[in-house]
């Protein structure tokens, strides 16, 4: 157990992990995980400019793991519920890594708009973007697939993930998203 | 006429409708996981206040954070003062950024290609 601990601490530390958690999203913890991050960021003097781009793609994020595990709580059982995230910075850059159980009938269509919106150019992507805010459509909590396209827009960069398979049911979601200062 | 208010948390704004008057403030984060939930008051209150709309409405927006979910139900509220300004009363919508931040301007100018209401961009000092 302890050389376990040990491990854990030097793999965070060598990544340098500012924050990380597993187990339920619920709306409080991302309340308190934000309100930390926000004085994290302040105590490090981070420039305004990236400070509120890392504070909004953050809310993206940890709000995609709430209203996923919202959705697959019923069907998924204990591992619909269990998420994880780590937020690092490494070389000036930020690095919000999420984890989630994903049904297998849902990979395809997540893997779909992920690469879709990995085609665009940043003009596309602002298009894209105005045509889905515009579409009429809204989800049962109002993301309405906006999330995936404003992280795209907001970082300038690819999102990059990877689907795990664990077994008939469930495959494993990560996302990875750098938040550079230098856009 | 009435006033319509709601005071500010971490994760919603603050909101002041004063249909008296025709002005309505929108200012803080918003930033909730349910969006439609929180907004559906005040656009409950446009739509009554579209009955009967003062000459001239003034619009105020000044967020410092807001999520996608909060961006369709901004929408929502544009579109309803859209209808508001065909109807007859002078909307001009007021869309505040701060001056570095690149992306409330763009979320700004995305509204403005959307929604026909005249907009002012107002570069604010952090």
């Amino acid at each position: 157990m302890m050389l376990d601990i040990f491990d854990f601490y030097d793999k965070m530390e060598r990544n340098n992990i500012l924050l990380s958690f597993k187990g339920d999203i619920t709306s409080e913890l991302l309340t308190s995980i934000l309100q930390i991050m926000e004085s994290k960021m302040d105590n490090m003097h981070e420039e305004p400019k990236l400070k509120k781009k890392v504070y909004n793609v953050l809310v993206e994020c940890l709000q995609n793991l709430y209203h996923h595990m919202d959705e697959t709580t019923e069907n998924g059982g204990e591992r619909g519920r269990s998420a994880i995230f780590m937020i690092g910075k490494q070389d000036g850059d930020y690095n919000i890594i999420t984890g989630n159980y994903i049904m297998n009938d849902n990979v395809a269509g997540l893997k779909k708009r992920l690469d879709d919106v990995n085609a665009l150019t940043k003009e596309e992507l602002k298009d894209y973007y105005k045509q889905v805010l515009n579409n009429g459509e809204m989800s049962m909590k109002g993301g309405g697939g906006l999330g995936m396209i404003d992280i795209a827009r907001k970082t300038g960069q690819k999102l990059h993930y990877n689907f795990m398979a664990i077994d008939d049911k469930f495959s494993f979601f990560s996302l990875n998203i750098k938040v550079s200062p230098n856009l | 006429m009435e006033k319509f208010s709601i005071e500010g948390t971490p994760k919603t704004p603050t909101i002041n409708f004063d249909m008296g008057v025709g002005f309505l403030e929108i200012k803080g984060r918003s930033i909730p996981e349910n969006s439609i939930e929180f907004y559906k008051p005040l656009v409950d209150n446009l739509e009554k206040y579209a009955g009967s709309p003062k000459p001239a409405t003034n619009v105020n927006i000044q967020l410092e954070y807001f999520n996608t979910s909060s961006s369709k139900c901004i929408l929502d509220v544009f579109k309803k003062l859209e209808a508001i300004h065909k109807g007859g009363s002078q909307v001009t919508i007021n869309w505040h950024y701060e001056e570095d931040d690149e992306d409330m301007l763009e979320a700004g100018e995305d509204y403005q290609a959307i929604i026909n209401v005249p907009f002012k961009m107002v570069q604010v000092e952090e």
